[in-house]
């Protein structure tokens, strides 16, 4: 009993021992926080993975893919049995997409992936990710009218509105050009008509009617009309070229107007019928948001993203044919939709086609690169692998993994960050027992005379260690406890607290250009905070265990000596 | 006596001088006591042929050079002596605050200075109140929470909170009793200093022992509060039939008690 009153009184009364324990709370606070942050994180990105991947995957080592997938399916589907949920079918093959913007050619590597409308949303949220409402209900690679990603800023028109008024501009401009340059076509040649005219005065044989002609023009002397024409005289004929060329605008002018303007159209033999872009469209293409974006600080501050292409534009991909030797293959799309995982790796570099155009464009004859699985909540994922590895061996040139060994490296890479993150955390809060240790014993020297007074009162050598152990556990506790209750302060309310320290430092904590996340990631396991807890509550004990001791063995003579 | 503790150091000093050690304690083997003895001895208290040396950075400090002493039972027996005559020392040997290197002491005829540690504590906690010069009282809790201390220890935790009502019952009637209660609550700091020791005597007394042990008990007091002080411990004793045992260096306050011992040189002057 007096060991508990002691330890309380030493406790309200030692405020040097509280300030000893700030170390500690701040130690489990930051555990806390960054535990929390870590698991949000990790978890956050696991299920994307997830739901990226789906849960197992087939893949074909050969280029040309698998040809008899359907046998596959069906061996597939008596193995994994019950289990399946989905399975889909899918090829994918490295791209490059020119993306045309302001009469530049941009253009990135990408991952051209062909995918069944029909059967890809049972095996992944890939359809989550999408920002129209409708294709998040139902993937489809039509165009819509509008209403891409409601609530976002960027493209209120994205869709068949940007297309039409983009395409009539288009044409406008190509009409305008046109005309621009079929007058100074006009006018060159009508400059050189006039030229050849005023040489022609002083051709002797035909001076009369030159003179004639000058004179009505505008009365110029003579003299004026050598110093304008250096030039030989054009051939006699001029009248009737000139009037070939003007209508031949048409097809001399395309070129120097670049690629902005339709290519398709341009070509004859690729279509045979002219392509209107104001209402028709390319197949459908789902970009990795951004391949298209670029993600900024505009001069305020914020964090914005600037489009060089919207739903409603036509890009170009450029991808290699099947067979033993791949040809690059161009052909043109219309983005229909926007792929937004979050995941940058996969938002730089995924682009969705329909399967059956990508196995036409390129030649594979219904051949497939992967079948992807879903299974069942709650099956054995390595157990379905393992027995699907039994049924394809390595010979058949068929891959089959998990999209845990798939992601393998950069799981573990987060799991190791997260294990040494948390060693030193724990470090300093060990640092933190060293100060708790010398202040403690500080404290058993100031109160030498009062350990003599106890062991004179009958008070035992543990009885009196227990008092200063006791005292650790309660500032260990304490301090814990504080720290706990301000970590998890801290984590409820981290996004306020980051956007609080960015106004006031100015400078970005969690920056949107950096991670795709639009807050901080966070959940709490309750658990964790325990551990924390008591790991801190033990380093608090630990540290009072040797002062205890010390007080434990003091002489009592000798410590009621003690001035 | 001093060849006595000569003869004792002889064969010691020929090993080594500059370990000038009393012998250890005897074990209880090598010197049977007699069973007669032990019934027969009117003393509460005794200590045979004690010696105590301090060790002072290398050398050895005899403090107690065979020492003899008694206490008869219900009588208070003073103990004289000047500065660094060892008093002290023999009181703390008396309440097994610490043990003598050579010699036997004797509580109602049970040896208690080679009893184990945790007998000791218990003895010095059930047994044996004791009271100090300085006082002594824990600083961070009241006069009341003091007086509790010791049946606090006593009784553990479980056995306090069983018995706390009757024990703070009797705490408060102690209190009482030595003229404290307008200051049961008081911290140590905010009373005077006849006002500890009478706090510090009831906190001896509240776990009812037999002996009280006082070192000192007027030595920080004026003359006038001292003898309030004296007088209520002869009061306490002639209610309590309590044994004291009191080292002083003041003649008059030796001369009124019952028995005086004087302590020269860590020997008992006859």
């Amino acid at each position: 009993m007096y060991r508990w009153l002691l330890c309380w009184r030493y406790l309200r009364t030692r405020y040097i021992a509280l300030a000893s324990v700030i170390s500690v709370t701040l130690g489990v606070a930051t555990l806390i926080v960054v535990n929390s942050v870590m698991d949000g994180f990790t978890t956050e990105m696991q299920g994307r993975m997830h739901g990226i991947l789906s849960d197992v995957i087939l893949e074909s080592h050969s280029a040309n893919g698998l040809p008899n997938h359907e046998a596959i399916q069906q061996t597939v589907r008596d193995v994994v049995g019950d289990d399946l949920e989905g399975m889909t079918t899918v090829v994918h093959v490295p791209a490059m997409v020119s993306i045309e913007h302001r009469g530049e050619s941009i253009t990135r590597q990408i991952n051209l992936i062909g995918i069944d409308s029909q059967t890809y949303a049972t095996v992944s949220d890939f359809s989550k990710y999408l920002l129209h409402p409708e294709n998040q209900e139902h993937i489809s690679f039509d165009l819509k009218e509008q209403g891409y990603a409601p609530g976002r800023k960027y493209f209120p028109e994205a869709g068949w509105i940007h297309r039409r008024r983009f395409a009539a501009a288009r044409k406008k401009l190509a009409q305008l050009d046109m005309e621009y340059h079929l007058e100074k076509l006009k006018n060159e040649k009508l400059r050189n008509a006039i030229d050849s005219v005023a040489i022609s005065t002083f051709d002797p044989t035909t001076q009369v009617p030159a003179n004639q002609n000058t004179d009505v023009d505008g009365g110029s002397a003579p003299s004026n009309a050598i110093e304008l024409s250096p030039l030989p005289a054009p051939p006699a004929e001029y009248a009737s070229s000139a009037s070939e060329t003007i209508e031949g605008a048409n097809e001399t002018s395309v070129p120097m107007m670049g690629p902005r303007f339709d290519a398709v159209a341009s070509r004859p033999e690729d279509a045979p019928r002219i392509f209107d872009a104001e209402t028709e469209q390319h197949d459908g293409i789902v970009l990795g948001i951004s391949i298209g974006t670029t993600r900024y600080r505009d001069e305020f501050g914020e964090v914005t993203d600037y489009y060089y292409v919207q739903p409603g534009d036509d890009v170009r991909v450029t991808f290699p044919s099947a067979g033993n030797n791949p040809t690059a293959i161009n052909k043109n799309f219309t983005v229909v939709d926007f792929y937004e995982s979050k995941m940058s790796e996969y938002d730089a570099t995924f682009a969705f086609v329909p399967l059956e155009r990508l196995q036409a464009a390129r030649g594979m004859e219904g051949a497939i690169c992967s079948i992807q699985l879903r299974l069942r909540e709650g099956a054995d994922l390595n157990h379905v692998r393992d027995s699907l590895r039994a049924q394809f061996p390595l010979d058949m040139a068929l891959q089959v993994n998990t999209w845990r060994d798939l992601q393998g490296a950069l799981l573990a890479a987060v799991q190791m960050e997260t294990t040494i993150l948390n060693i030193l955390l724990f470090l300093i809060i060990a640092v933190a027992g060293f100060g708790i240790l010398a202040t403690f014993f500080m404290i058993v020297v100031e109160k030498t005379k009062d350990i003599g007074v106890l062991k004179s009162l009958g008070a035992s050598g543990a009885g009196v260690a227990s008092i200063f152990l006791g005292y650790g556990v309660l500032l260990g506790a304490f301090g814990a406890g504080v720290g706990a209750v301000a970590g998890l302060i801290f984590v409820a309310n981290i996004n306020t607290i980051a956007d609080w320290l960015e106004t006031i430092t100015g400078q970005a904590v969690f920056d949107p250009t950096v991670y795709y996340f639009e807050t901080i990631p966070t959940i709490v396991h309750p658990l964790m905070v325990v551990w924390v807890i008591i790991g801190a509550v033990a380093i608090a004990v630990m540290a009072s265990v040797l002062p205890s001791i010390r007080a434990a063995r003091m002489h009592p003579v000798e410590a009621l000596r003690y001035e | 006596m001093n060849s006595a503790y000569r003869t004792r150091l002889d064969p010691e000093t020929k090993i080594s001088v500059s370990t000038m050690v009393v012998p250890r304690r005897r074990a209880d083997a090598q010197e049977p006591r007699t069973p007669e003895l032990r019934i027969a001895s009117p003393y509460v208290l005794e200590g045979r042929d004690l010696f105590k040396a301090y060790r002072k950075n290398k050398h050895e400090v005899p403090v107690l050079k065979g020492c003899d002493f008694r206490a008869v039972s219900g009588k208070v027996t003073a103990i004289l002596g000047h500065s660094g005559s060892g008093k002290s020392t023999l009181l703390h040997l008396l309440g097994t605050l610490d043990v003598p290197d050579a010699g036997e002491i004797y509580f109602d005829g049970e040896r208690i200075d080679a009893m184990p540690r945790r007998r000791r504590d218990k003895f010095r906690n059930s047994k044996l109140g004791m009271i100090f010069q300085f006082y002594h009282l824990l600083p961070e809790i009241s006069a009341f929470q003091n007086v509790l201390m010791p049946m606090m220890i006593k009784e553990g935790f479980w056995g306090y909170m069983k018995n706390r009502t009757a024990i703070k019952s009797r705490a408060r009637d102690l209190l009482c009793r030595v003229g404290l209660e307008h200051r049961l609550h008081h911290k140590p700091r905010e009373m005077s200093g006849g006002e500890m020791q009478r706090a510090a005597i009831a906190r001896a007394l509240v776990a009812e022992p037999e002996l009280l042990l006082a070192d000192e008990p007027t030595g920080n007091l004026d003359r006038e509060t001292g003898k309030q002080i004296l007088g209520l411990l002869a009061e306490l004793k002639r209610e309590r039939g309590l044994t004291i045992v009191m080292v002083t260096h003041d003649e008059s306050i030796a001369a009124a008690c019952d028995s005086v011992i004087h302590l020269v040189d860590g020997r008992i002057k006859d």
